[in-house]
């Protein structure tokens, strides 16, 4: 037993998508009861909530209970913000972010959906796809999500009938081919039934793919499709210099402290990519070239790190990099821009006009920005670009951006990190919009 | 390029390598970003295990942060010579916010139930007003109660040191947004999404040294609210309730008054780690007898300024 406990797992994390009420939080009450992670004290507040509410004539369990935390959430029914809940099975952790499914709250979806390796979009079957479920697949779709999964839901009601799911599946398949998804799982589920969640269901035998938690477990992360092939990439988030004094173990050792006396590194996250003792490396903005004599963490000197790994790096040169800095493996930093396009996913619901002064938040720096134009947004039926002139809260459109500093973005395609940005009231310090920059 | 595509993969990180990466981020981020920091630190191994990143993200240099503790008045006696030895072996400067002193000039009253924790929260606001605190570092984690599990790595309070749940900022790919005015602050909780198992691993696997009250040891203790407490001063047993020695140890420590021991005897790291994979109940339903009051307990609280 404790061999399985302390082996390494690796990490997955999922976030869940779809129209309101199509059952999203009931779906991962019950991933989380069948793959055993509730445990008994949390079961029975479940329970006694349930009976207490009347929810299935007495004897049913509401499982969207187990995640719909706020007491708003529980008194209407329905998830307002993003819960985040854990298990595991065996190789793998999950981390698993259940995102409400109104409208009014399609931020706290895109934030559930920009971190996650994997989004599991719900749809009731009897309804087949909605507006909500168009403007979440679009999300997921712009977002790069690496999976996407769509699971049919409710199709207890529909007394598992195959045809009925056809149907949805060939629905979903045009419009998932219209956003350019691919390699999109769809599958038909009953969350509230357990079928095809964690094991496969005698009551679909007509399904022969694998269950939801199946799929989950096999799927590659973000992290394990990318590091290989990305080029290196660190946004410096501070510079090491152990002025105020050093840590005990180094000041305690008097011979130490002088070997340290100099020491200077760029501390950051290792946003892609890899990087070995040795490397040439790139720093922007000064574009200087150098070599990297050291990754260290935290006491321990490592030969090379990977994404997403916290280091901090020596150089050769005595650079003069600060915050905001980007070390890139040699010559493939992209041209710097002061003028960029970008998708804005407007989140606040005051609009966002041509004139707008903003924040934007790119990597470790923020500069100053301005939004130059507001070129289209796009239609939900149709995913195309029209014409508009401004972003209302929840619209997903194409702006110019200006900002007063050079950043290294890239195309989001590309690069997650490095094509990411947020775009930030400048007095109130709200987050606008979240932002991807394009080819 | 072919030199790449050939080469061996690295092998993946694993979770706990995952989650200390991004807790040393955000660690620095709020760092770097803000003007006053302070870290939240009790003795209790969440604070432990988030003192200890801190570490890691500035080594070879110290902690660039104070750390608060709130003081019920109602302490286990080795954690706080714990706390005190860490401070010291760390060289911090620690503030220490007493909430006997609220109740001895009349700024606030016992509760009838005895309990302390909810009192802490106007002591914690006052301290992070005086300390001109910007940022507060806690070691809340989202799988410890329902509304821990709604609330952003980087989260807001306004002048108040209100938790606004229905309103809160979107936290999009790891890029926090702690913009803020004045009067307001942020909290900021680096191990959101570690577990308590992950916690125990991770203890287990940097060998991070803890109060002994984790690990199990004989005590004097009764049973009240189905769960075993300490005899303590501050809280004693009623007549009808027989005083046993156990071999117990806690889950959590908190306000001696109502944090409950289980029954263990998981005497080391390793044998936490295997009990704690194995339990059958949450560890908050296990030993806090203030979160069983009602279902929404803990977001009320929040709402109010707490941890
Ligand atoms: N019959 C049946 N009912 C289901 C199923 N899944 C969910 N339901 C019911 O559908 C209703 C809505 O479920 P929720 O899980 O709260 O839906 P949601 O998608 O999380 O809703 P929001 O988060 O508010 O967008 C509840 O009454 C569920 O019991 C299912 O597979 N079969
Ligand atoms: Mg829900």
């Amino acid at each position: 037993m404790s061999d399985t406990i302390t082996a390494p797992s690796t990490l997955f994390r999922f976030a869940t998508a779809g129209s309101v009420d199509d059952g999203k939080s009931t779906l991962v009450g019950r991933l989380l009861h069948d793959s055993k992670a509730i445990l008994a004290d949390q079961l029975e507040a479940v329970a006694r909530t349930s009976a207490e509410r009347g929810f299935g004539a007495g004897t049913g369990f509401d499982f969207a209970l187990l995640t719909d935390g706020l007491r708003a959430e529980r008194e209407q029914g329905i998830t307002i913000d993003v819960a985040y809940r854990y298990f595991s099975t065996g190789a793998r952790s999950f981390i698993l972010a259940d995102c409400p499914g109104h409208v009014q709250y399609t931020r706290n979806m895109v934030t559930g959906a920009t971190t996650a390796d994997a989004v599991v979009v719900l749809i009731d079957a009897r309804k087949g796809v909605l507006e909500q479920t168009r403007r979440h697949l679009s999300v997921v779709a712009l977002l790069r999500v690496p999976h996407v999964i769509v699971a049919v839901n409710k199709i207890d009601l529909l007394g598992y009938d195959r045809g009925a799911f056809e149907q949805v599946a060939a629905e979903v398949r045009r419009v998932t081919g219209e956003l350019g998804l691919d390699g999109v799982h769809v599958l038909p589920v009953s969350a509230l039934e357990g079928d095809n969640i964690v094991e496969r269901s005698a009551n679909t035998a007509w399904y022969d793919g694998p269950a939801l938690l199946e799929l989950l477990e096999s799927l590659p992360s973000h992290d394990e499709l990318d590091t290989e092939y990305d080029p290196f990439r660190l946004s410096v988030q501070l510079v090491l210099r152990p002025q105020g004094g050093f840590a005990p173990d180094v000041a305690d050792d008097p011979q130490r402290a002088e070997t340290f006396r100099d020491y200077r590194a760029f501390a950051g996250r290792i946003g892609s990519g890899r990087v070995r003792v040795g490397d040439r490396v790139t720093v922007f903005p000064s574009g200087i070239e150098t070599a990297v004599t050291g990754i260290d963490q935290a006491g321990a000197s490592l030969d090379e790190a990977v994404a997403p790994q916290s280091v901090a790096l020596r150089l050769a040169d005595e650079i003069d990099a600060a915050r905001g800095a980007v070390i890139a493996a040699a010559g493939t930093l992209p041209e710097a821009r002061r003028e960029f396009e970008a998708e804005l996913f407007q989140l606040d619901p005051r609009p966002l006009a041509p004139g707008t002064r903003v924040l934007v938040k790119h990597g470790t720096t923020t500069v100053q920005g301005l939004v130059a134009s507001i070129d289209a947004k796009r239609d939900l039926d149709t995913l195309e670009h029209v014409p508009a002139t401004s972003l209302e809260v929840n619209d997903i459109g194409r702006a110019t951006i200006r900002v007063a500093a050079d950043l290294p973005l890239e195309p989001y395609g590309e690069n997650r990190h490095a094509g990411s940005f947020l775009v930030i009231h400048p007095s109130d310090g709200r987050t606008l919009a979240a932002g991807i920059t394009e080819q | 390029m072919t030199d790449v595509l050939t080469a061996t993969p690295a092998r993946a990180l694993d979770t706990l390598e995952v989650l200390e990466a991004e807790a040393i981020h955000i660690i620095r981020e709020v760092v770097a970003e803000f003007e006053r920091p302070v870290l939240l630190f009790s003795g209790g191994k969440d604070s432990v295990v988030v003192l200890h990143l801190a570490a890691k993200a500035f080594w070879p240099g110290r902690v660039p942060f104070p750390v608060l503790h709130v003081d019920t008045g109602h302490n286990f006696p080795e954690v706080l010579a714990f706390r005190d030895d860490t401070v010291e072996r760390l060289g911090l400067r620690l503030e220490v916010a007493l909430v006997q002193e609220y109740l001895d000039d009349g700024r606030l009253q016992e509760r009838p139930d005895g309990t302390r924790n909810p009192l802490q929260t106007q002591p914690l606001l006052d301290a992070i007003a005086a300390g001109r605190h910007d940022a507060v570092f806690g070691g809340a984690r989202r799988d410890e109660d329902k509304a821990r599990a709604k609330e952003r790595i980087i989260s807001l309070r306004d002048e108040f040191g209100q938790w606004d749940p229905r309103n809160q900022r979107p936290e999009l790919w790891s890029l926090y947004n702690g913009r803020h005015t004045p009067g307001q602050h942020v909290r900021a909780f680096p191990i959101s999404n570690w577990t308590e198992l992950d916690v125990w691993s991770y203890i287990e696997r940097e060998g991070i040294e803890l109060p002994p009250l984790y690990y199990a040891h004989e005590r004097e203790v009764f049973r009240r609210d189905g769960m075993w407490r300490a005899v303590g001063e501050v809280s004693p047993p009623r007549p009808d309730e027989p005083v046993e020695l156990r071999t117990v140890r806690y889950r959590t420590v908190g306000d001696m008054s109502c944090t409950g021991a289980v029954e263990s005897d998981a005497a080391d790291v390793t044998a936490v780690v295997r009990e704690v994979a194995q339990s059958t109940l949450t560890e908050r339903g296990a030993t806090r007898a203030d979160d069983r009051i009602s279902e929404a307990a803990m977001e009320d609280r929040k709402k109010d300024g707490y941890f």
